[in-house]
């Protein structure tokens, strides 16, 4: 692969994700990676599920006095928020705009840092009220699958802000619209993940 | 961008041979790594095999301490099934199935090479518990009650080592499945492809699902045991049924991981040496991944005692005998490739005929076992042990030594003496059935598995003695495989590209071993047993798909070894942090190390180089 081969919006492919033999493979891995996520995420969910309120005698800790809707709710605003500005970046980079694509991707991660830094500010309030990892099954489920969620979040800023900073200057090859398009798709991921945490812990568990 | 490929046959010194291993990224060599770590481990789990029965050699036995005996059968399950079966099958994987499917190498050279890493340095993690503390004593299913109760630090051992290795697997199936998907040369249609790949690229959909819910398990009792977590201990609301499903998830579809490329194996051995197209290709392509499929469906089937009530147990010994169907399928498959075939005996051959009868005595013990009220009877006795031993030995290891014999000329380019195979066979098959048939009969005489001793007067004597004769046996079988590698290594005499003569499959059509690009030209497939059809069609090689051009090849690098380091730290910083000041910092260090490395990875471009196609004819010529 030549990466001082200058595209134009004309000549750029239709597809660049999966343009090259090394793209397909990243391409078809990365789902499949998914595919193993997901399974890992099914088996946090499936352990929460059996522990949710499983706590030992005397202990106060539930879902329904501890977790917060408004907070969760903005939370959730943001990371789909997220999602959403990162489907504009792919949208710019399919018609080769780098500078576009650049600036929603910023954009997505300056969101998922807000995320981030409530579910800090979360766990950090749930500490302080005794609500510790170690406090119950409960707490060691519950913070083990948002915590997973969360480090995967945490990941993905490392990754775009690193592809970001890479590629400012050289702008939009082949060789790396794969690797911002895997990162769409893995960001896609995560929120979906989300969608199912918001649900299964925080909904049912104030609501169900 | 072009750079000058290593020349082949150049002589190179001792820093340079070491660094290039340490940096391959080549499949082949990666094959080969997967072989040597594989073997080395095979090895030391047979020792602890032997320690095992030679402690059961007699009744009121103190030979080892019964604290050691828990660790050495531990150990000896751990090693055998992540640490010596599945890297020797992902050697073989590694080097035969691009061959098969006309690639130049696998989809992610890089990852593949990180696989290995893990795999070797996770290894490393879980035996340097012998020296270091304690080995892990909670056997190979570490059960939670158990794996938490347990001082030291075995377990952690354990935990760490595991989930290292495991992740290895996890990318190394990842790759195999990709590469399979993609990287197929023109023409091979998947209703084209070996049994050999297809088995690989159904075990490797497998592990893709099966070692996530591992990871996971491994994750909670690491929790547990080192960072305060809760998830096993009743006393504060956890459970740990929890272990035992999430274990069993990923366990019962790990035993398909192991033998559907061993099956994969045996149709390539029972084909080639028939001389006749495997029989019922399409219903061997079905009952592999029917058998993949309704390996996740069967999991509780190791719990039946647990107290899961009767429906459950009922659904799961239901689909537990359902997978007999599709095996079934497979064993009248390979007894009709034979029948009418010219058939000739050689090593591979003999250990593909054992292979059948030692493989069905272990399904049929496996559908007894699947009816539940009777496993009620048959749960935590030698009936157990001898099941399992002959689906793992009588299907997997027989493949192992089959595949050995069968694919060393084409990765070493020499042939093992068939003489010393066959010398390695009877004694290994005589051996293995002297060892198990037994242990069927000490189970269903009450005698119960896991147990140190056993007390004199109880008609277990015997059978006991005999049993160990028998792994002495299999250990003087692999005695004389090595020595027969040793000896044909040491002669070194060259073989051909088909030193079979029966080669059906696209590896037999060039030079044994491959050169690095493997094929000089894409080939151009045409049938099933490609190679097969050019032979039948006086061809010599095959018919290629694209005149020659220059081939891109990937780069070696060393950041695998590094990224592995780093997590190889990690653990014992993980591990000693409970006792020691020092070990949150060592586990913080080496994680940042590891995250360092990605990111390395990540920043810097790695497009590979080109080899020119005057370099390709040159060297084509140079064979010639």
């Amino acid at each position: 692969m030549d990466l001082n081969t200058k595209f134009t919006p004309q000549s750029w492919p239709d597809h660049p994700e999966t343009a090259t033999m090394e793209a397909k493979n990243k391409f078809v891995g990365f789902w499949l990676f998914l595919g193993g996520e997901t399974v890992l995420f099914a088996t946090l969910f499936a352990t929460y599920l059996a522990l949710k309120n499983s706590v030992p005698d005397g202990n106060e800790f539930r879902t329904e006095t501890l977790f917060e809707l408004p907070l969760v709710f903005v939370m959730t605003m943001l990371l789909l928020t997220s999602s959403l500005t990162s489907v504009y970046a792919m949208y710019h980079m399919k018609n080769y705009n780098f500078k576009g694509m650049q600036v929603w991707l910023a954009i997505t991660g300056f969101l998922g840092l807000g995320f981030l830094a409530l579910e800090v500010y979360e766990f950090n309030h749930y500490i302080h009220l005794g609500f510790t990892f170690g406090n119950s099954a409960f707490s060691s489920a519950f913070y083990t699958l948002v915590g997973t969620h969360g480090l995967h979040v945490a990941i993905g800023l490392v990754w775009l802000t690193l592809l970001i900073l890479r590629n400012a200057k050289r702008g939009l090859n082949l060789y790396n619209a794969t690797k911002y398009y895997t990162f769409s798709l893995y960001w896609h991921f995560i929120d979906v993940v989300w969608v199912f945490i918001f649900t299964v812990v925080y909904l049912m568990g104030v609501v169900g | 961008m072009t750079t000058v490929a290593n020349s082949v046959g150049q002589k190179k010194g001792f820093g340079a041979t070491l660094w290039d291993w340490l940096t391959t990224v080549d499949h082949k060599k990666i094959g080969i790594l997967y072989l040597i770590g594989g073997g080395f481990f095979f090895v030391l789990g047979g020792i602890e095999a032997m320690l095992i029965r030679l402690q059961l050699l007699i009744p009121n036995n103190d030979f080892v301490s019964a604290g050691f005996f828990n660790e050495l059968i531990t150990m000896h399950g751990t090693t055998m099934i992540f640490l010596a079966a599945m890297p020797l099958l992902f050697g073989f994987m590694n080097a035969i199935v691009p061959l098969q499917i006309g690639a130049r190498d696998v989809a992610f050279p890089f990852i593949n090479s990180l696989g290995f890493w893990m795999f070797f340095f996770g290894g490393l993690f879980l035996n340097l518990s012998w020296f270091l503390d304690a080995a892990p004593d909670a056997g190979w299913t570490s059960y939670a009650s158990l794996s938490i109760a347990s001082t030291g630090h075995g377990i952690d051992f354990y935990a760490i080592g595991l989930q290292i290795a495991g992740a290895g697997t996890l990318m190394a199936g990842i790759n195999f499945l990709v590469t399979i998907i993609n990287m197929r040369a023109p023409g091979m249609t998947y209703m084209r492809m070996p049994l050999f790949t297809w088995t690989t690229f159904v075990a490797s959909a497998l592990i893709l699902f099966a070692f996530p819910p591992l990871t996971i398990g491994i994750f909670f009792l690491t929790f547990d045991r080192m960072f305060g977590g809760n998830f096993f201990d009743h006393t504060m609301g956890g459970n740990t049924i929890i272990w035992e499903h999430i274990f069993w998830i990923f366990g019962h579809p790990e035993v398909y991981i192991l033998i559907l490329p061993a099956f994969g194996i045996f149709s390539e051995i029972f084909s080639v040496f028939s001389r006749k197209r495997l029989f019922g290709y399409s219903a061997m392509v079905f009952a592999t991944v029917l058998i993949g499929f309704l390996g996740f469906m069967v999991w509780a089937h190791h719990m039946f005692t647990v107290g899961l009530g009767p429906t459950a147990n009922a659904i799961f010994a239901v689909a537990t005998m359902a997978i007999a169907v599709p095996t079934g399928v497979k064993i009248f498959n390979w007894l009709l490739t034979m029948w009418g075939g010219s058939i000739k005996i050689t090593t591979p051959m003999l250990y593909a005929l054992g292979f059948i009868p030692s493989f069905v005595m272990g399904g049929v013990t496996g559908v007894q076992q699947g009816a539940a009220p009777l496993d009620y009877q048959l749960h935590d006795s030698y009936f157990i042990v001898a099941h399992f031993h002959y689906v793992i030995v009588g299907g997997v290891v027989l493949a192992i030594l089959a595949a050995t014999h069968y694919w060393w000329p084409k990765m070493f380019g020499t042939m093992l003496s068939e003489k010393l195979g066959k010398i390695t066979f009877w004694f290994f098959f005589i051996g293995f059935h002297m060892t198990f048939f037994l242990q069927h009969f000490l189970g269903l005489m009450g005698m119960p598995r896991r147990v140190w001793t056993y007390m004199d007067g109880q008609g277990w004597n015997l059978f006991n003695l005999i049993s160990t004769i028998g792994a002495i046996l299999m250990a003087i079988g692999v005695i004389v495989l090595i020595i027969n590698i040793i000896v044909t290594t040491a002669r070194n005499e060259r073989v051909g590209n088909d030193p079979w003569e029966d080669g059906r499959t696209l590896e037999w059509a060039i030079p044994s071993p491959p050169p690095f690009y493997n094929f000089a030209q894409t080939p151009l497939v045409r049938g099933l047993d490609t190679y097969w059809i050019e032979k039948q069609e006086g061809h010599k090689g095959y018919t290629a798909a694209e005149p020659v051009t220059d081939i891109h090849m990937p780069n070696g690098s060393i950041i695998p070894f590094f990224m592995t380091l780093g997590l190889f730290i990690a653990g014992f910083g993980a591990m000693y942090r409970v006792d020691h000041s020092w070990g949150l910092g060592v586990l913080v260090f080496g994680l940042a190390f590891t995250f360092l490395t990605m990111a390395i990875r990540s920043v810097k471009d790695d497009l590979g180089y080109y080899v020119t196609k005057d370099q390709i004819r040159r060297m084509e010529r140079g064979r010639d």
